[in-house]
């Protein structure tokens, strides 16, 4: 473990100065960092404390909506009265996550950051990995797959995203604010992570020296009718294996607006849209087995999988109908 | 060797030297005591309480934030001290195990430990204790698990499940979870009634 140097920033200005020295992160929480660093995967030269910035209040905005500093830790945005009441989907997606220990540290911001657990990237004795050594190669992809993904990957990465807040988010067509060098900008959550392409390297568009700043809601029309499911090998403290957060929008009786989004199948959440067209402008009484599970098979239409993960096929196209039978408030059913 | 390969090998020796970064001054406040010591950044919580102040109460597990033998209360909230830096804390309040006694008399959560015999080894039981003890704080908050039906907690006594889910970044290689949750159990019941 190479020495680290320290700084504390003392507002947002302070922070971006400071990370003009090349070979510095940002630090909020610490938890994916530090655990990448002990493996000598993160090797930062300067560390600046963005933990006590002043940005971590969550707040309704004047039009309706939340606003979420990027320094909120996942505890207190997943018990936040707001939170819980106007964005369930977003709380349980984050309670889904970890262990108290850990949202009590994690922020938003290093949430949206965090780095996939491909084990041939987490583990550097593989030696092949694009992602940690651009080039390299990847030996997940004849590896053991099961962990890996479904959908969007690329010859060089089949590594997927594992944070359950950013699915939630992506469901809720968040917007994330970023400030750096060049000024302030927002990025739509859709486009705030990466498929892997050609450069697996970058999770995400965020540029060098750039800081999140805050995660924005628009007014949900999904929390009457919306479910976080996350299917794992244990009940708690597992990332998922397939995860899908579904929010369904109705005028009466019928569909009137949906969002389907799928997690653990690819390198960023993945927006299941002909799924959501399936059934866009649906009655709820036109639900039944046959229309899921066509919705189910939309989802993951176009899924390349590997041998040790082709049960994710399966497996996401029953948990889509499962999330879409929860979040109508139908029960029973094949799942 | 010729003279250029030479400084070829001292130029990627230079390259690869960590650079030198000093210890830094800090205060920990660790169970109403103030500590002034001088760690480098890089020294984690876990390890300045730990290898530095000899509080050794505190226990490394996995040192990767999965076991939870290393939990501690900063500001009364329960983190993993292996997963985090000891500067990042200057002047924040921290509990370890230490510091959960009143005047000589264990806390009710480390009584109710002994009394349903939760554990064998006792190796991950400081960090049960001091997470459980953050648990209790949590409860009486009404501070939703992932099992929580509604906005909040129920006030009211505290489920099994509701427990075990809460308590599931404390490992225990013994297998004394039964025991565990019926201590905890114990005491929030106690609180509640």
């Amino acid at each position: 473990m190479q020495s680290i140097s320290y700084e504390r920033a003392r507002d947002v200005d302070h922070a971006i100065e400071l990370a003009r020295q090349p070979g510095t992160k940002f630090i909020g929480g610490g938890t994916n960092l530090l655990d990448l660093y002990k493996s000598g995967i993160e090797r930062p030269l300067l560390l600046v404390d963005v933990s006590r910035l002043a940005l971590a209040g969550i707040e309704e905005l004047a039009g309706g909506g939340l606003r979420i500093g990027a320094m909120a830790t996942n505890t207190a945005v997943a018990t936040h009265p707001l939170v819980r009441r106007h964005y369930r989907l977003l709380s349980d997606a984050l309670l889904n996550g970890a262990t108290t220990q850990l949202r009590n540290m994690a922020t938003v911001g290093g949430n949206l950051l965090q780095r996939t657990r491909c084990y041939y990237f987490t583990d550097p004795a593989f030696s092949h990995c694009n992602k940690r050594e651009p080039g390299s190669g990847c030996d997940a992809i004849d590896g053991h797959q099961r962990i890996h993904a479904i959908l969007g990957a690329s010859p060089d990465c089949i590594a997927t995203n594992p944070s359950d807040m950013s699915v939630a988010l992506a469901a809720l067509d968040a917007v994330v604010h970023l400030q750096g060098p060049d000024g302030a900008r927002q990025v739509p959550i859709h486009d705030f992570h990466r498929l892997p392409e050609d450069r697996p390297q970058d999770d995400t568009v965020i540029k060098p020296g750039e800081l999140i700043t805050a995660v924005e809601l628009p007014p949900s029309p999904f929390a009457q009718h919306a479910h976080y499911l996350k299917v794992r090998d244990r009940a708690s403290y597992a990332f998922a294996l397939v995860s899908v957060a579904v929010g369904l929008a109705l005028d009466g009786d019928v569909v009137r607006d949906l969002r389907i989004v799928l997690g653990g199948v690819a390198h960023k959440p993945w927006r299941a849209t002909a799924a959501e067209d399936a059934l866009r402008g649906q009655a709820l009484s036109a639900l039944d087995d046959a229309l899921l599970d066509k919705a189910g098979a939309a989802a993951v239409s176009g899924a390349r999988p590997y041998p040790h993960n082709a049960f994710k096929v399966a497996l996401a196209q029953r948990a889509v109908a499962r999330a879409l039978r929860t979040a109508a408030g139908m029960t029973g059913g094949a799942a | 060797m010729p003279d250029d390969d030479q400084s070829l090998l001292e130029r990627r020796a230079d390259s690869a030297a960590p650079p030198h970064v000093p210890p830094q001054p800090l205060v920990l406040r660790i169970n109403g005591a103030e500590h002034r010591l001088a760690v480098e950044p890089r020294v984690t919580l876990l390890d300045a309480l730990r290898e530095v102040l000899h509080l050794t109460g505190t226990k490394k597990g996995c040192d990767r934030g999965q076991c939870g033998a290393c939990t501690v209360l900063v500001d009364g909230q329960r983190i993993n001290a292996c997963l985090t830096l000891a500067v990042m804390h200057d002047g924040r309040e921290i509990t370890t195990v230490e510091g959960l006694a009143r005047e000589g008399e264990p806390h009710p959560m480390q009584q109710a430990f002994m009394d349903c015999d939760a554990f064998q080894c006792g190796y991950c039981t400081p960090g049960q204790v001091c997470s459980a003890v953050a648990l209790l704080d949590e409860v009486k908050a009404r501070q939703a698990s992932m099992l929580t039906e509604g906005d909040q907690l129920a006030p009211g006594a505290l489920s099994e499940d509701e427990i075990r889910e809460r308590m599931s970044g404390n490992l225990c290689r013994c297998g004394a979870y039964p025991n565990i949750v019926k201590a905890i159990h114990h005491v929030v019941l106690r609180q509640a009634s």
